[in-house]
């Protein structure tokens, strides 16, 4: 892979969170993110996969640099978004964009649609009204928004869960980012308007050569989307390897549970019984010692996998994986 | 914004609402009235009572409504002037002397004494010698000796005062004495007449006199014991009340608004120091506060409203906002504006406060009445600006001078209503409000 087209390069980022007792005393730190790396190319769309609580959302939040990571970098076209300044901080917050998961919820309900879109542009700079009207005019056509006149002048509340996604795509492209976060954008819509939201997101990405990365606890939809996959799970990355690779050959143990627990819509369903891994995530206060995922973990080796911490191994130049299982 | 309108058009479905907003609309007619008709620097004079404007009004006179709810008939004031009446006036010229005989004639129809009576006199020529002999006379054909004696320039003749008159009439009042016949309890109805018999040794004088027969009741409000016309302070206490309550009730919602949610926003230090601020000045006691700055710095009304948004600004309301805007401040939407570069100050006026405005109406409205309650008990208690009449001010006069003891009721009741219903109609309208902007609320 040639550095030139590297447009995200995250390097052993940790994002711990401090609790303090009496609002003082320091008593230790939640890990949500603790040694995460990866790169991500111009125009390429990375899924990043877990269940709920292994830190995705801060990770995607780290990267848009709402978050400050404790230790790491995220260098994105060649600086360090963690040591900006105010300007280049600005400068930033253009190149990326955040779909969030609630899509009510990341509107601001006193505004209309044309003023939600406007912020942005007005943050950035864009003042002429010819300029905005025609930014907000081609992005809700492409997202099949018309007559556009129709929607400007409405309010969040008055628009359907699938609308309201749009708008919230449409705010986070409006800037033309290079990098857009979406984190578990269809999660809270309904099954009938996932599949088009989703579809809507890819051509617009793949159109204007956006590089996305999708956060989702739902792998079923991940093939839909994107090219590479990274599996999370307590802070780590598990196992990372290109999209259909991962999902024909699961490596890590925890990759395969996840890849057990997708329902397809078959009758087989009703007979068989799903092989889910036993436990709840763990503490990540006091994570487990050696590799997070052994207490539920039906391959461990005892005496390695509960002492020491794994290592990535590489099965070929695309897939790697963190687990002991694969030592040569 | 346009919730806010919509919330406005629902008003309408609440006749609560309407008679609040009836009752604002009355406040507020009344007070452009009043500021038209009487301006300020004039309701000012006429309430400071300077170079005895107020001389023609009786004492502690009640409101004129009070005859139309009682059989009697209540003693309205009677002024005879010589002046008006050409007729009253006899000249006679002796040489070098003249002789004045003023006969002032008047219908005396009421069932109540009057209050009393005064002659004011004016002498043309100044330092001349004139000497006068008063004369009674009453419609049952008495003729009563008043009192002889000079007549100054400028004079007059407190007749009520007059201790050995008093004596003459068996120990009563004159203005009772003059107007019975006998022991009767009531006055004697009919032609009285009041005739002043003057001499002068300059054969140019003149004399004009009037004559006031003090009732019991005057204008629409009454009068106090410095026989001013209620009336002034009465429609002056409109819109001051009004503007005071108005003000206060916007400037603190809004600067605690604004605070909380700086507060919220930047958290740490600021909001620390903030929170210590509001928990201090909440142990402090705002009346005693206000009461301080009153007697020790100053009593201009502007200052107290200063110094009462001051304290109602880091009050409980911080609080109470500021639980709002932390949950505010989680709200996506607030991540959004800034993953696309949205900084403090953006954050907090165009994300969270117009979240939280809504909320704000209602109780902005509902603040209304305890801030000119607030101004009232100041005013009650002594510190009110010493120029501005208002409806706390009767008050401390009414109390100052005992007029509950007196029997004096309009002088308490009528600007106490005046304040009850002020809080009334913005209570009203405030409730209704809340229900509308707190949907919650509504199916309670």
């Amino acid at each position: 892979m040639q550095e030139k087209s590297v447009l995200l390069r995250v390097e052993n980022l940790k994002v711990y969170y401090e609790l303090k007792k009496f609002g003082l005393i320091h008593v230790g730190y939640v890990k949500a993110v603790e040694g995460v790396s990866f790169t991500l190319n111009k125009g390429e769309a990375l899924s990043i996969v877990g269940e709920s609580g292994c830190g995705k959302t801060t990770l995607a939040k780290t990267i848009l640099g709402l978050i400050r990571p404790f230790a790491g970098k995220v260098v994105f076209d060649g600086k360090d978004i963690t040591q900006l300044d105010r300007k280049a901080r600005l400068w930033y917050s253009s190149q990326v964009g955040f779909v969030q998961q609630d899509p009510y919820g990341a509107l601001p309900p006193f505004m209309t649609v044309k003023r939600i879109l406007q912020e942005p542009m007005l943050i950035h700079g864009i003042r002429d009204p010819k300029e905005q009207m025609a930014r907000m005019t081609k992005i809700l056509t492409e997202l099949k928004m018309t007559p556009v006149e129709d929607f400007l002048g409405k309010f969040p509340h008055m628009l359907s869960g699938g609308q309201q996604q749009r708008v919230v795509i449409a705010r986070a492209t409006i800037l033309n980012p290079k990098l857009i976060v979406a984190d578990e954008p269809v999660s809270m819509l309904d099954a009938s308007v996932r599949v088009e939201i989703l579809q809507l997101l890819r051509q617009l990405q793949k159109e204007h050569g956006i590089a996305l990365i999708y956060i989702t606890h739902d792998l079923s939809t991940v093939s839909y989307f994107s090219e590479r996959i990274i599996v999370m799970y307590a802070g780590w990355v598990v196992e990372e390897a290109p999209t259909q690779k991962l999902l024909d050959n699961p490596l890590h143990p925890y990759t395969k549970a996840l890849l057990e627990a997708i329902s397809d819509p078959t009758a087989e369903n009703l007979k068989t019984f799903k092989r889910v891994p036993p436990g709840e995530p763990p503490n990540l206060v006091n994570p487990p010692s050696g590799c997070r995922f052994h207490p539920r973990c039906e391959m461990r080796i005892d005496g390695l996998c509960d002492k020491e911490k794994p290592e990535y191994f590489w099965i070929d130049d695309q897939q790697r994986v963190l687990c002991w299982l694969y030592k040569r | 914004m346009s919730s806010i309108l919509r919330g406005l058009k629902e008003l309408k479905n609440y006749p609560s609402a309407m008679v609040g907003l009836a009752i604002i609309a009355f406040l507020v007619v009344l007070s452009i009235y009043t500021v038209i008709t009487i301006p300020y620097s004039e309701a000012v004079k006429l309430w400071r009572g300077a170079d005895q404007i107020w001389i023609e009004n009786p004492r502690f006179a009640r409101p004129v409504f009070f005859d139309w709810f009682t059989p009697k008939k209540l003693a309205r004031t009677i002024i005879v002037d010589s002046r008006n009446n050409p007729n009253a006036k006899i000249v006679n010229q002796y040489g070098e002397d003249v002789e004045i005989i003023i006969t002032l004639e008047f219908d005396f129809l009421y069932d109540e004494f009057p209050t009393e009576i005064t002659l004011f006199m004016n002498k043309k020529i100044p330092g001349s010698d004139m000497y006068a002999t008063f004369y009674w006379e009453t419609p049952d054909g008495r003729r009563i000796n008043l009192r002889r004696g000079s007549i100054k320039t400028r004079d007059s003749y407190e007749i009520s005062q007059d201790t050995a008159l008093r004596r003459r009439l068996g120990g009563k009042d004159a203005h009772v004495g003059l107007f019975s016949a006998g022991d009767n309890k009531k006055p004697l109805k009919g032609k009285y007449r009041f005739v002043i018999e003057a001499v002068s040794f300059d054969p140019e004088d003149d004399l004009d006199v009037r004559l006031i027969v003090y009732g019991t009741i005057h204008g629409i409000a009454g009068t106090d014991h410095l026989r001013r016309d209620l009336k002034i302070a009465l429609f002056w206490g409109a819109p001051i009340a009004l503007i005071f309550g108005l003000l206060a009730a916007v400037g603190t919602t809004a600067l605690t608004m604004l605070i909380a949610a700086i507060g919220v926003w930047y958290r740490g230090v600021v909001d620390g120091l903030i929170q210590r601020i509001t928990e201090v000045r909440m142990i402090l006691p705002t009346l005693v506060i206000l009461i301080m700055v009153g007697m020790f710095y100053s009593r201009s009304i502007w200052v107290i409203l200063g110094t009462v948004v001051v304290l109602g600004v880091f009050g409980s309301g911080i609080k109470v906002y500021r639980a709002m805007f932390l949950q505010v401040r989680e709200m996506p939407y607030i991540e959004a504006a800034q993953a696309y570069g949205a900084r403090g100050g953006r954050i907090v006026f165009k994300y969270m406060l117009p979240r939280i405005i809504p909320m704000l109406i209602p109780a902005f409205v509902t603040e209304v009445p305890a801030f000119v309650f607030l101004e009232a008990t100041l005013a009650f208690l002594g510190i009110s600006d010493p120029v501005v009449p208002t409806w706390g001010k009767i008050l401390y006069d009414a109390q100052s001078k005992g007029a509950l003891y007196m029997g004096h009721y309009y002088w308490v009741v009528i600007p106490s209503v005046l304040l009850i219903i002020t809080g009334l109609g913005f209570s009203m309208l405030g409730f209704a409000l809340d229900r509308i902007f707190n949907p919650r609320l509504r199916r309670m």
